[in-house]
């Protein structure tokens, strides 16, 4: 499974029916090749697609019970360590009465219109949204495949279906005890009407759905054969390093390569306008010729750039107005009437993503076509950088996907496969580009900088009867997706600053595009609410810090019309104990968030030592992200999002001076270790709600937790990340 | 030169320059690619190998520096006693996420277990601080060893 792929889904055969599942043609059956059933299954696209309607039938996920009785899904999430591969084969083992082991997933291979994300529109994985799109139709899949092989066994048996039920991939037929299995079923529920509606199990009888699951991905990732881009061999593959423009937008100007061509190993040496690569026989190799080569680059347009100028023209930005984003009441007018005015100035950095596999793309460009292996969460724009670059058509460039080895948004982007494709246009052979740590975080793209300007006016009793928020900053969207910025705004740069949890009568929220030159951006981990939630949630906690109260007991005025909200910020204060007595520069900071369709509600305990050093001892998170479908992925992915997040609090900076990228590797670029790490306690709020997203919820509102509790430890409210700790000295 | 090193109890000559990296050598010379490349200056511990028991940053030993060592990989861990108990409970406690860093995460766990049977807290975070996991999955790491120590 580790190197999963399939190269092609042209596996109907024999006749077809469909039927409308709901309003729309969503469904249809077919013989599987080999005799089985096939159920090809549309995933419902965005909203607008929904509504602009169309009868053509387009699936993007298939599922296929053999005459062996194995089921396999293809479909296009990857696994990159969320659970994907075990959470989503649970909804259709569950309708489907089999055991989860039953399921096997396999990668999607490119294809964008059939596989794109009902919620991104496009083929890829992020936005923590798998669960969210799959959860409805996959169940509704699973349960017509059920109804189907129970209607062939009672037409085998000649009794009414209703006396038949099904149970761990058999058909039962309880008067008489005789029993089938599915495999042997399945060419004929191929034949079978398609049920016109089936009725999903009420949750109290989920066998699967609501029970931690064993990941199905994780054998093989103990024991050293799981195979992910980076560790893919074609035979004759040659390994190449490189380096690119250390300022954004430069040049090579000369390049002195006889030293390196000198070195044992070391094959040839390509250069492209603005990047030298050295190709080998392994990466020894090729690291020790790109560090023999004397390079001179024309640095270009960005050879002066600060992060301090970009910051600068940012702030500049917030001074004038930006597209409302949202706007309640009349925040002025509000403001004017207001007891007491709270304003403040907050900045976020530019971020790495700092996968531990550093970037790579291995590729054999051929006369005729060209074959790519990458560890990808958007393998269909992958393939079409690839074909883009070579003049070739889509269906001559094989691309394969692979395991990552760590996501983050980073791997949403198609730059390292451009890069590959690049230097192979000049390899005999299969080469495998794999980036140095160095260049992988000095040519990431990054999480943008952000700068916030926000006023609140407070009543004589401290609430808030206005809040006004101003930020500026790129759009990754815009450029990723351009259809999805409009009018000025796109969902994911305002997510977390509009929609608050929080009852505020006069509200206005305002965002100013700004796009800094010389540093590319892109999506990171929570995405827009890595900044908005840090932002909103500081700005909170000052706001009851100037009406003298207590940071939950003010937040649970606010949340009377949101139950939700209100059950996971008391549930996360009692158990972590809020209000009872710490030591001197002890403290404990509250947070909470309802972003990615999840509620979430952080307390931080936090040590500041004297030195200002920021230890944080114990994470209390209460979630309610409607119906746990894996528990234990819920709790996995909840300390793994509170780890990033504390690591971009404590550490996390990308700075330029000179145009050039001033970190290096984790010595520069720091991550959270063991011993810096926090006890976690997660604690779900058990409900039936549809599931909200986690994977990225944990790290947006740990930032604030942080902060707040230092706020509470020091009495020092830090405005900008990371976590400065000369401010803290004792 | 030619070097003759001996990884899991298998003799193999590579020809490389002395200076390689021992990393290299595994992966790309010999296709062993359990062994993660993370940062190439024994800074995240992806690439942690064992040379006669100890746990050793590959990306930064050079081949020459091997001599008739034994060296174990994560392919040939859980042929060990303390290596097969690491592997059943990072998969008993589910500690496994994106997964890079864990080939290096189990050398450094299996080599504390096999020379401090009952370690710590303390000591726990002595022989894994080395290690980096980007997705955060220590408390489980923690748990992990714990069980297996138990166990």
């Amino acid at each position: 499974m580790a190197s999963a792929h399939i190269s092609s889904q042209a596996t109907f055969a024999g006749r077809t029916s469909t039927a409308a599942l709901s309003r729309r043609k969503l469904l249809q059956a077919a013989a599987a090749a080999g005799g089985g059933l096939m159920l090809s299954l549309h995933l419902p696209a965005t909203r607008d697609a929904e509504a602009a309607g169309t009868d053509t039938f387009t699936p993007n996920a298939f599922i296929r019970i053999g005459g062996d009785g194995q089921i396999v899904l293809t479909m296009p999430y990857v696994e990159m360590g969320q659970g994907t591969y075990t959470s989503i084969p649970m909804l259709i083992a569950e309708e489907l009465e089999v055991d989860l082991q039953q399921v096997r997933l396999e990668h999607a291979p490119p294809n964008e219109k059939l596989y794109a994300n009902p919620l991104l529109g496009i083929q890829a994985t992020g936005n923590s949204n798998a669960m969210r799109g799959a959860w409805k139709p996959l169940r509704e899949a699973g349960a017509t495949a059920r109804t189907m092989l129970v209607a062939a066994a009672a037409k085998r048996w000649n009794v009414d279906p209703a006396s038949c039920s099904a149970q761990r991939g058999e058909v039962l037929h309880a008067a008489t005890g005789r029993r089938i299995k599915y495999g042997e079923l399945a060419a004929d529920a191929a034949r079978m009407p398609i049920p016109k509606d089936v009725a999903l199990k009420a949750p109290k009888d989920f066998k699967l759905i609501g029970t931690p699951a064993k990941r199905l991905d994780t054998p093989a990732k103990v024991n050293g054969t799981a195979v992910y881009g980076i560790d893919v061999r074609p035979p004759g593959v040659k390994i190449a390093t490189l380096a690119q423009s250390p300022v954004f937008g430069g040049r090579v100007k000369s390049v002195n390569d006889a030293a390196a061509k000198a070195i044992k190993g070391v094959r040839q040496i390509v250069r492209l306008d603005d990047a030298v690569a050295v190709v080998a026989d392994h990466m020894g190799a090729a690291k020790k010729g790109l560090e023999a080569l004397v390079i001179e680059w024309d640095d270009g347009p960005n050879a002066k750039l600060t992060t301090t100028a970009i910051a600068a023209e940012l702030e500049t930005a917030t001074l004038g107005p930006g597209a409302v984003a949202q706007n309640i009441g009349d925040a002025g007018r509000a403001m004017a009437g207001a007891a007491t005015r709270v304003d403040a100035i907050y900045q976020l950095p530019f971020l790495a993503h700092a996968t531990l596999e550093p970037m790579n793309c291995t590729v054999h460009v051929r006369k005729d076509g060209c074959e790519i292996w990458v560890g990808s969460q958007a393998i269909a724009r992958a393939q079409a950088a690839a074909a883009k670059i070579l003049g070739l058509p889509l269906e001559k460039v094989v691309a394969h996907n692979h395991l990552i080895g760590g996501g983050f948004g980073r791997r949403l982007e198609e730059d390292g496969v451009v890069r590959a494709v690049q230097i192979a246009q000049h390899v005999d052979g299969p080469v495998k580009v794999v980036w140095t740590r160095e260049e992988d975080i000095q040519h990431d793209m990054y999480r943008p900088y952000w700068f916030d300007r926000l006023s609140a006016g407070l009543d004589e009793k401290g609430m808030p009867v206005s809040w006004s928020h101003r930020f500026a900053g790129p759009s990754v969207i815009a450029r990723y997706l351009p259809p999805g910025f409009k009018d000025g705004l796109d969902p994911d740069s305002t997510e977390g600053a509009i929609d608050l949890t929080y009852a505020l009568p006069n509200l206005r929220i305002e965002y100013k595009r700004v796009e800094p030159p010389g540093i590319p951006t892109a999506f990171w981990r929570s995405v827009g609410p890595s900044h908005n939630v840090f932002v909103v949630e500081s700005f909170m906690d000052e706001l009851a810090a100037a009406a003298k109260q207590d940071a939950v007991t003010y937040r649970l005025a606010l949340l009377d019309k949101n139950p939700r909200a209100k059950a996971v910020l008391a549930l996360a204060a009692k158990e972590a104990g809020w209000g009872q007595a710490l030591p001197a520069r002890s403290g404990r900071g509250v947070a909470l968030q309802h972003v990615f369709a999840t509620y979430m509600a952080h307390v931080a305990e936090v040590e500041v030592a004297k030195d200002g050093a920021v230890r944080v001892h114990r994470v209390v998170c209460a979630v309610d992200c409607g119906t746990a479908v894996n528990p234990d992925t819920v709790r996995a992915q909840i300390e793994s999002g509170v780890m990033f997040g504390i690591t971009a609090a404590l550490y996390g900076e990308i700075t330029l001076k000179n145009g050039r990228v001033e970190q290096g590797n984790f010595d520069t670029y720091q991550l959270l270790r063991m011993n810096e790490a926090p006890a976690v306690e997660v604690h779900i709020v058990q409900n039936t709600e549809p599931p909200g997203g986690l994977g990225e919820t944990g790290t947006s509102l740990i930032v604030p937790a942080v902060a707040n509790a230092i706020f509470a430890a020091t009495d020092k409210r830090l405005r900008k990340m990371p976590v400065d700790t000369a401010a803290l000295k004792a | 030169m030619a070097f003759t090193i001996k990884v899991n109890g298998s003799p193999h000559s590579v020809d490389v320059d002395g200076d390689t990296p021992l990393l290299w050598v595994l992966r790309d010379v010999l296709g062993m690619t359990g062994t993660k490349f993370g940062c190439g200056m024994a800074l995240c511990g992806a690439c942690t190998v064992h040379v006669d028991g100890a746990p050793t940053r590959s990306c930064v030993t050079p081949v020459d520096s091997i001599g008739v060592s034994e060296i174990t990989t994560i392919e040939a861990i859980g042929k060990t006693a303390a290596g097969a108990r690491i592997q059943k409970a990072w998969l008993d406690r589910e500690v496994v996420q994106c997964g890079y860093c864990q080939s290096g995460q189990i050398m450094s766990a299996t080599a504390l277990l096999a020379s401090n049977p009952r370690p710590t807290d303390s000591d726990i975070d002595d022989a894994m601080s080395g290690n980096i996991c980007r997705c955060g999955t220590y408390v489980r790491i923690r748990d992990a060893i714990k069980q297996a120590a138990n166990g």
